[in-house]
């Protein structure tokens, strides 16, 4: 009769135990969770890096067969004014003469340079090649060169703002 | 009562002196190659103590890391320029010496059971010491460091869904930017070692549980260790400071004489976010797995998978190759695979620094299809192997 009523206390025990187990695992679980999203948090980018926002640049200041650079969102973009021996790609071309990409390579992440005389825009580290277009057409690259958000006011281009003419380029 | 006494009653010393040194018996029956453990931990202490040297100086500011490195350590500080050659020729030899490491093991079967956990925390500590690399790599902010983070980062962006919010998350920025290098700098100088210093703990901790593995593969019983085997202290060391002395006047030589080799002349020209550098390539280190991703030039997604797999590969081997016959000194069929195997990894670190274009593409491609093919046949020769044993006595 003792040893039962022992061992009955015993499980009374074991559960009481395990309760408060249980009660501070599933705390503990909340507790490092929450820990951890606040460390994933703290890398991600800061409001001032969010806010590079828009960068406005006048198109006449590129001369026909001239390439300027400019940076957005620490990213160059490059502002081609096409000339007629350049192929053609109305669903590319900004504004009826310029092919405004961002200057990334889609393979790596490289900055292709413009080779004038071949018209082409080359990377340097693994030879991947775009046309004035900024399409893809020869090496690793998987994609053209992709074309950042803009929009028009005249002349002058805003990037980082989605206008109709960017999103008529997308869907099309 | 004598100090080491009054330690031992307090800390058990004595007894943790036997199990780490005293009565740790190293086999008899191996060669020079057992000597590059050691080794490793000496460059590991090497590069801590360079490194908390080039900290003193070093700024991690994207404005102002590359004159603190190249102006400041290398021309104000006195000697300055030794603690920096010595950390960038001592990251190189590490490799080396972690090569040669891992190829001994592959090659006598040292993975093996009852040895998987010796590999597995060998292959961790192969693994941060590469991440290492990379961010510290990233440090002195000229251009083959942005462009070798800047390319490597990308590789992130090519996951499924996440991706693109990935690399942004990972550097902080859209591009390759101060917040990159600040992290990069915390895990290099703090995270990154700590966990090198403790993983080498456990790793040592299990090599002395289950004892080394020598040339044959032979299981040593316990009776037998102080017959077949040394102790590690004094007489295996003693044998071991000798070694040490010439890699150390070898590793010097190299500071003194051959730095250049750690030291590429690209990375003198401060980082410039708009200009890719027209060749850039990664240390001969990881020459041979950036062969394997451009190898498959056909498919992007391909060359991805192929790179992730030719690193983490070889940390299955305990899986792969379950031959019951633990030493390749004891396995023809073994050796002309290993030996092909080893070959092919110098021919694709040769590969990898060469333009990726018209037959190097090619050769490429082959050289990476055997790097797999290893891994894959060693299933296939186990079997073989374990046939011939059960026909045993025929040979
Ligand atoms: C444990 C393995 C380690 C490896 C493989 C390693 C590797 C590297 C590499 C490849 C560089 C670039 C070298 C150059 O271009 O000059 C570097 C730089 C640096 N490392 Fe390490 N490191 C290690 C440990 C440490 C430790 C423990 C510290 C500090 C406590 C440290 C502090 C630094 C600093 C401050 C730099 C920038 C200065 C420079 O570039 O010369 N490193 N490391
Ligand atoms: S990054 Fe441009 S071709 Fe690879």
């Amino acid at each position: 009769m003792e040893k039962e009523e022992r061992m009955q206390e015993n499980n009374e025990n074991m559960s009481r135990r395990d309760f408060l187990l249980y009660t501070m695992g599933a705390w503990a679980t909340v507790g490092v969770g929450y820990a951890l999203y606040a460390m994933y948090k703290t890398w991600e980018p800061l409001p001032e890096v969010m806010a590079q926002a828009t960068v406005e640049f006048d198109l006449s200041t590129v001369k026909p067969g001239e390439l300027k650079v400019i940076s957005w969102r620490g990213k160059p973009v490059f502002i081609l004014h096409k000339t007629e021996d350049m192929n053609e790609c109305p669903n590319r071309t900004v504004a009826g003469h310029y092919t405004v990409v961002i200057g990334v390579c889609t393979h790596l992440g490289c900055i292709p340079n413009w080779e004038a005389d071949k018209k082409i825009w080359h990377c340097p580290c693994h030879g991947g090649e775009y046309d004035a277009c900024g399409v893809n057409i020869f090496g690793p690259p998987p994609r053209p060169l992709d074309i950042p958000p803009f929009k028009l006011k005249g002349n002058v281009i805003v990037l980082g703002e989605e206008g109709p003419e960017y999103k008529k380029m997308i869907s099309g | 009562m004598r100090f080491i006494d009054w330690l031992d009653e307090r800390l058990a010393i004595r007894q943790l002196i036997k199990v780490m040194m005293t009565e740790y018996y190293v086999p008899k029956n191996i060669n020079f190659l057992w000597s590059f453990g050691v080794l490793i931990v000496l460059m590991l202490v090497i590069l801590i103590i360079s490194g908390v040297f080039l900290l003193m100086y070093y700024k991690p500011d994207a404005n102002l890391a590359f004159d603190s490195v190249n102006k400041t350590i290398m021309m104000d500080v006195a000697y300055g320029w030794i603690f920096r050659h010595v950390h960038a020729v001592g990251a190189s030899i590490m490799f080396l010496l972690l090569y040669v490491h891992m190829a001994r093991g592959i090659y006598y079967g040292s993975f093996k059971p009852p040895r998987e956990l010796v590999w597995l925390t060998g292959y961790v500590l192969f693994v941060l010491m590469s991440a290492t690399a990379f961010t510290g790599y990233l440090l002195p902010w000229g251009q083959m460091s942005y462009w070798a983070a800047q390319t490597i980062t990308t590789l992130f962006e090519k996951i499924p869904f996440i991706g693109p919010d990935l690399v942004i998350w990972i550097r902080g920025h859209f591009i390759v930017e101060d917040p990159t290098l600040t992290r990069f700098f915390a895990l290099h100088v703090v995270f990154l070692p700590l966990l090198l210093i403790i993983v080498t703990a456990v790793h040592l901790y299990a090599v002395r549980i289950v004892g080394s593995n020598n040339e044959d593969g032979e299981p040593i019983p316990k009776e037998e260790k102080k017959k077949k085997g040394i102790p590690f202290w004094p007489v295996f060391m003693s044998k071991e400071f000798f070694v040490m002395a010439v890699f150390l006047t070898f590793f010097f030589f190299l500071v003194f004489f051959h730095y250049e080799f750690a030291m590429d002349p690209i990375n003198f020209i401060p980082a410039d976010k708009l200009q890719t550098p027209p060749h850039i390539y990664p240390e001969w280190y990881f020459l041979a797995y950036y062969e394997v991703l451009r190898g498959f030039f056909f498919s992007q997604n391909l060359g991805l998978i192929a790179f992730v797999l030719s690193m983490f590969i070889a940390m299955f081997l305990p899986w792969l190759d379950r031959s019951p016959i633990v030493s390749g000194k004891h396995r023809p069929l073994f050796q002309i695979a290993f030996w092909i195997f080893v070959f092919d990894f110098v021919f694709l670190t040769i590969l990898g620094k060469l333009p990726p274009t018209g037959l190097y593409a090619w050769l490429g491609l082959i050289g990476s299809i055997i790097f797999f093919a290893f891994f894959f046949s060693l299933p296939i020769i186990s079997r073989i192997e374990r046939k011939q044993l059960e026909n045993g006595g025929k040979k």
